[in-house]
């Protein structure tokens, strides 16, 4: 079972009361753009093995979108936090390497 | 205008807990920036009531403001003053980006209450309802087997239950089996 702490409201949630929003901190590639740039925001998402960057809406819950910071593979919770942002706090990054020392998930490691 | 008639007209069930929709309910979904003092001012003048701490609900006479999310708030209030409220509140808030609307007949709202109560809450959404996590004033919304919902516990010992008015049948039958009479766990301290 998997366990968010909603930013938002406070709230342990378990996962059924999450809704999955995909991968985090994808960058739109609109018109004007080149078609590998576009198609890779279409088609293309990290499927890790590991230290995974996600976005989750606390859906039966405040509504509020969040990111969360998670391990696929033991579903270890690294922690999560605000959506009004482009990329993981350092706050965040610290709990990661803390726990998978030498972890890159994108551009972000 | 057509008469108002609640979601279940009353409809009420006694078991381990007592369920009753509330009938006739007042509730004006407010959205602005909590924190803004213009804003709390609004809230206390429209109902006597203070803004909210999260995941608190403030019940002041006959009104109750639940918090809902950092921007929203739930007012509960009678049926008939709610159209007025929703103008207090709008002409209060012009200019912020604020938003009062007047949802009485878009939700449906129960009262649970007995010694069951909790327990039927606890069989029927993924929250701890044990005295110790969950007591007087605090508000969780959460899932109501299969729809949304929010439940807070009022000082009388009663819960209320809010949720969608298309949703309303269902969640009383839902609480209606949880809360029947032959199926106590007894789970909850
Ligand atoms: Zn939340």
């Amino acid at each position: 079972m998997l366990i968010l702490e909603c930013p938002y409201c406070g709230v342990n949630a378990e996962e059924t009361e999450l809704s999955a929003g995909g991968e985090a901190h994808l960058k739109r590639f609109g018109p004007g753009s080149s078609d590998d740039n576009f198609h890779d925001y279409l088609f293309v998402r990290e499927n890790p093995r590991g230290v995974h960057l996600e976005r989750w809406r606390h859906a039966n819950g405040c509504g509020k979108w969040f990111h969360a910071a998670r391990c696929t593979t033991t579903l270890e919770v690294f922690g999560t936090y605000s959506a009004q942002t482009t990329e993981p706090p350092q706050e965040i990054k610290d709990k990661i390497s803390a726990r998978r020392p030498g972890w890159s998930w994108r551009e972000f490691s | 205008m057509s008469k108002a008639v609640s979601a279940l007209n009353g409809a009420s069930f006694s078991g381990m807990a007592d369920v009753i929709e509330t009938g006739l309910t007042g509730m004006i979904t407010l959205r602005g920036a909590l924190s803004d003092a213009t804003f709390q001012q609004a809230v206390v003048d429209a109902t006597g009531c203070a803004v909210p701490a999260q995941r608190k609900v403030i019940q002041v006479g006959g009104n109750v403001v639940v918090w809902m999310s950092p921007d929203e708030l739930l007012i509960v209030t009678d049926h008939a003053k709610a159209p007025a409220m929703v103008d207090t509140l709008s002409a209060a808030l012009k200019g912020q980006h604020a938003l009062a609307v007047n949802v009485s007949d878009a939700r449906a709202c129960f009262t649970l209450k007995g010694v069951g109560a909790r327990e039927t809450l606890a069989k029927v959404a993924p929250v701890d309802f044990d005295g110790a996590a969950f007591s007087t004033g605090d508000v969780r919304r959460s899932r109501l087997a299969q729809v949304a919902g929010a439940v807070w516990l009022n000082a009388d010992g009663s819960f209320t239950i809010v949720c969608f008015r298309s949703v309303g049948q269902y969640v009383f039958d839902l609480l209606k089996t949880a809360a029947h009479p032959l199926s106590a766990v007894n789970a909850l301290g």
